[in-house]
């Protein structure tokens, strides 16, 4: 790919993400009423995209695969007790990838 | 003056684990785009302009296959349709943010945006100031980490295996302190077990829409008992 097929790609890879973080806010201006049901999405949504990403984040776990998502299953049951614990993020986020590193490098190696 | 450095104050304390998530992730991202032959000159370019955590990794490996911008095009779409939700949920707290709104669309990012739906009380000029340094911050954070890891990728060697990690661990730590803020738990089921179904029945490369569409579904069906629940 030459430099400038380069800057094309990434220019195209910016209008796509501009377009669906603008869209919503082109279709429902601030100077009109934004629909009751838009409304209520808006009071939803957000729980349930937080459900989505997490989900997201583990669409590649293989169940059947060599370690059964054990090490993904184990580093998540960490952060929710200690996240519920001692309600520190960056103690949960920190702690919780550092036993999830540990667990595929040294214990779910085969 | 003195007033956007004390919403300053409030709004970092917010933004550390995206700040530890994105210098981590953006770290990882300049590693491998360095490693495809394209230097911090691209890293800086694509974190300044695309500024979408995961888009990027994608981006990385459109920029190593033939040229196709409409195949670009549509992954992009792809990947980032769920920021169409994003948008429905900031529709209201963005109002009258004036010339601040275009870059807070701009930086509504999945990090951002989970720091800003937490976001509650009155609208007034401190927080749009708020919401204003919550989303610069973060895309600085993204920026930095992308541009160091471009720069010392290939000196420091470290077994980096796992460290992506650190993106769910963001999301699962989100997930328990809206499930701990609220007691209608069924929007965040929905959410779940809507997605983990579609993820099985349509697999891991072509999950999202439907997900997308059957939370909808779900959400609308339920609209009446739900919007009790749950506060506005």
């Amino acid at each position: 790919m030459t430099d400038l097929q380069a800057c094309i790609t990434i220019g195209v890879c910016v209008l796509g993400t501009m377009l669906t973080r603008f869209l919503p806010f082109i279709l429902f201006p601030e100077n009109k009423e934004t629909p009751e049901f838009i409304r209520y999405l808006g009071t939803v949504l957000p729980y349930a995209v937080i459900g989505l990403l997490v989900i997201y984040c583990l669409k590649d776990v293989n169940v059947f695969g060599s370690s059964h998502g054990l090490p993904e299953l184990i580093a998540i049951v960490f952060i929710v007790f200690i996240h519920r614990w001692k309600k520190n993020v960056l103690l949960s986020i920190a702690g919780g990838t550092l036993l999830y590193m540990v667990l595929v490098q040294y214990i779910f190696v085969w | 003056m003195s007033e956007q450095i004390k919403t300053l104050k409030l709004a970092f304390p917010k933004t550390i684990p995206v700040m530890t998530g994105y210098i981590f992730l953006g770290i990882a991202f300049g590693i491998l785009l360095n490693e495809k032959g394209y230097g911090i000159g691209w890293a800086l370019l694509m974190s300044l302009f695309i500024y979408a955590g995961s888009m990027q990794y994608v981006a990385i490996s459109l920029l190593v296959t033939a040229f196709n911008p409409i195949a670009a095009l549509m992954m992009t779409l792809m990947v980032n349709a769920r920021h169409l939700f994003y948008g429905l949920s900031m529709l209201e707290k963005f109002k009258s943010t004036g010339k601040f709104k275009p870059y807070l669309i701009f930086g509504l990012t999945d990090e951002t945006f989970s720091v800003l739906c937490t976001l509650d009380g009155e609208k007034s000029v401190s927080r749009t100031w708020y919401m204003f340094w919550v989303t610069l911050l973060d895309q600085c954070y993204w920026v930095t980490g992308s541009g160091i890891g471009s720069l010392i990728g290939t000196m420091i060697s470290f077994n980096t295996k796992g460290l992506d990690f650190v993106l769910t661990a963001l999301f699962v730590v989100i997930f328990v302190g809206q499930w701990q803020d609220t007691k209608e738990h069924r929007p965040a089921i929905i959410g779940l077990a809507v997605t983990l179904l579609c993820r099985i029945l349509f697999g891991s490369s072509s999950f999202l829409i439907p997900a997308m569409i059957g939370i909808l579904i779900c959400l609308s069906a339920m609209k009446k008992p739900l919007q009790k629940g749950v506060k506005a």
